[in-house]
């Protein structure tokens, strides 16, 4: 095992009165980290399965006495729920392609290709980090709406594409990229396309790895924005739609809603957690 | 080997390369033309002007501004978002530091801790807000059953006016602190050992040494930190829109939510993008000291 120092010392944790207090402060922390954020997730999975008598019961009871399902078939017909989870799935995959595509061959040109204007166009972009997105969604709904873009899955996609921490860091990491490696593609007749497919893409996997779950998980979890562009019913995401009808559904019914609700990406979280925790880990000390 | 193609003349081979370097440019920076760079002077256009979609726009000078200053919700509102920012400093800030400072003492189940407190982060934010307006129910609710089954006094939770704010900051810091935890945990794993092997040395307790090791070894992530959650919990919207409504009587009402408000209840674009440049102002002033401080950084490093 590694011993690297930390606030107590190992010397101290190697004594028996240092290992007590060792395992009850660990006891507690398992204790409360399963009551603070394990148990409201038991709650909501657990209140699903119970009958609408049961819920609404005071004292709770903590284990459901029976196991109904049918407030999950209830929440996937009455809500609707395969509409709307199509609708986030349209509307998260549609934005996470188009900043692929669209950041990636923008953050090359910037980074390889030496456009005129360059660095005034890198700057206009940066400077879009300093001013916080939510400010401007009344101005940017105006402009959508100009453009005929409401109701439209586009009105996602597209706003999408203006991501300047995103495209920032595609930049940086093409820029790691040396350049006699892309000017030895291009001597053997390579065209700019085919470097940025066959060399730059293959080397940037852990890049757009990174891109690609921001991407995902930004278009899943917002509310704001698509609550305001999407006025539809049938347009709605899982999001607004889940809010929309919360106030005339049973309760079970919306928790069940609410639990499928999380399912893909807590999922996805699963699946990719070493990526993700490592990704949030490096991306807070290098800025 | 294949024989280099004849070259066109420099200037035409240049044009053609610029070209090139455009088409590639163009469909990003297109969207961040319409959907970024034009708003943003879009908001301050109609910040003078009465607006109504469909309508010809008439300037109306700074009429939109003496409006809403007159608003009575908009004390309210700038009130309670400053007041949530606040809570959420104090609240949303101490426990996860002092949690990160545990954590990092722990050498079993480091994975597991790194998981869980991540999880809330991953939930939909309607999903939790949604959640936790279920255990803040006065009837049936997990909140007022805890305190019961503790014999603890009930509480109104988001029904009271002077609970409701604070309840939301608890929603909030449940929902975002996992973020922070792990930002905060890998800075304190840079922290060099020897510092604290020194201070022991020289007889300091465990409080002095988080004082005078670990908090100013750290102090660049944690003004960072603190920069990041106060730009966040100023544009807080979903959890006062789901869990309140703004209510009761205008305690959560936030700036966002009066923004969305303004231009989707009163139909007053105007207003909404006056009080929009007003945020703008401020969020911009910290979020130009949080690039300033990541930037110098970057340069030290």
């Amino acid at each position: 095992m590694s011993a690297t120092r930390t606030l107590v010392s190992p010397a101290v944790l190697a004594r028996p009165r240092g290992k007590a207090v060792y395992w009850a402060v660990f006891t507690g922390v398992v204790l409360l980290f399963a009551l603070a954020f394990l148990f409201p997730v038991y709650w909501m999975v657990t209140g699903a399965m119970k009958s609408p008598d049961e819920v609404a019961r005071t004292p709770p009871t903590v284990v459901p006495e029976r196991w109904h399902t049918s407030g999950f078939t209830d929440a996937w017909e009455l809500m609707r729920l395969p509409v709307h989870l199509g609708n986030t799935v349209v509307q998260a995959a549609g934005a996470w392609l188009c900043q692929l595509v669209l950041c990636t061959a923008a953050a090359y040109a910037l980074s390889k290709l030496r456009p005129a204007f360059g660095k005034v166009i890198l700057g206009g972009i940066l400077a879009t980090l300093m001013v916080p997105a939510q400010a401007l969604v009344v101005p940017k709904y105006l402009t959508v709406a100009d453009l005929g873009l409401l109701n439209d899955p586009l009105a996602i996609w597209l706003p999408a594409v203006a991501n300047a921490f995103n495209l920032y860091l595609l930049k940086r990491f093409f820029d790691q990229i040396p350049r006699d490696v892309l000017e030895a593609a291009a001597i053997d007749g390579a065209g700019r396309l085919r470097v940025l497919w066959s060399i730059v893409l293959p080397l940037s996997r852990p890049v757009l790895g990174v891109v690609s779950i921001f991407a995902l998980v930004a278009v899943w979890q917002d509310f704001l924005w698509p609550l305001m562009v999407f006025s539809d019913t049938d347009r709605q995401p899982i999001s607004v739609a889940l809010v929309q009808l919360s106030q005339n559904i049973p309760l079970t019914v919306l928790v069940a809603a609410m639990v499928i609700a999380s399912i893909p990406m807590v999922a996805l979280f699963l699946v990719f957690q070493r990526h993700i925790i490592a990704g949030i880990s490096a991306g807070g000390t290098k800025g | 080997m294949r024989t280099p193609p004849p070259r066109p003349h420099p200037w035409r081979r240049r044009l053609a390369d610029q070209g090139r370097a455009y088409a590639f440019l163009l469909g990003g920076v297109l969207c961040f033309a319409l959907f970024s760079w034009y708003p943003a002077i879009r908001a301050v256009v109609i910040a003078f002007q009465k607006y109504t979609p469909g309508a010809e726009a008439e300037w109306v000078g700074t009429a939109n501004f003496t409006r809403i200053l007159h608003d009575p919700e908009f004390a309210d509102a700038w009130r309670n978002t400053l007041t949530f920012t606040v809570l959420a400093l104090l609240i949303g800030f101490a426990v996860p530091f002092v949690l990160a400072l545990v954590l990092n003492e722990l050498r079993h189940a480091k994975a597991f801790f790194r998981v869980v407190v991540y999880l809330p982060v991953m939930i939909p934010p309607v999903v939790s807000a949604l959640l936790w307006k279920w255990f803040y129910d006065p009837g049936a609710g997990l909140a007022n059953e805890a305190l019961r089954f503790l014999h603890l006094p009930t509480s109104n939770w988001s029904n009271g006016a002077d609970t409701a704010l604070v309840s939301l900051v608890l929603v909030a810091t449940w929902a975002n602190m996992g973020g922070t935890v792990l930002i905060y945990l890998a800075a304190l794993q840079s922290v060099p050992g020897e510092l604290y092997e020194a201070a022991e040395l020289d007889g300091a307790s465990l409080l002095q040494r988080v004082r005078h090791v670990t908090v100013p070894a750290t102090r660049f992530v944690i003004l960072m930190l603190m920069l990041l959650q106060i730009i966040a919990t100023m544009q807080v919207f979903t959890e006062p829109f789901v869990i309140t409504g703004g209510g009761p009587e205008n305690a959560t009402v936030t700036v966002l939510y009066l923004i969305y408000k303004y231009a989707f209840l009163y139909n007053d674009f105007g207003g909404a993008c006056a009080l929009s440049v007003m945020l703008l102002l401020l969020l911009g002033a910290f979020s130009a000291a949080y690039l300033r401080l990541t930037r110098s950084d970057g340069e030290d490093a």
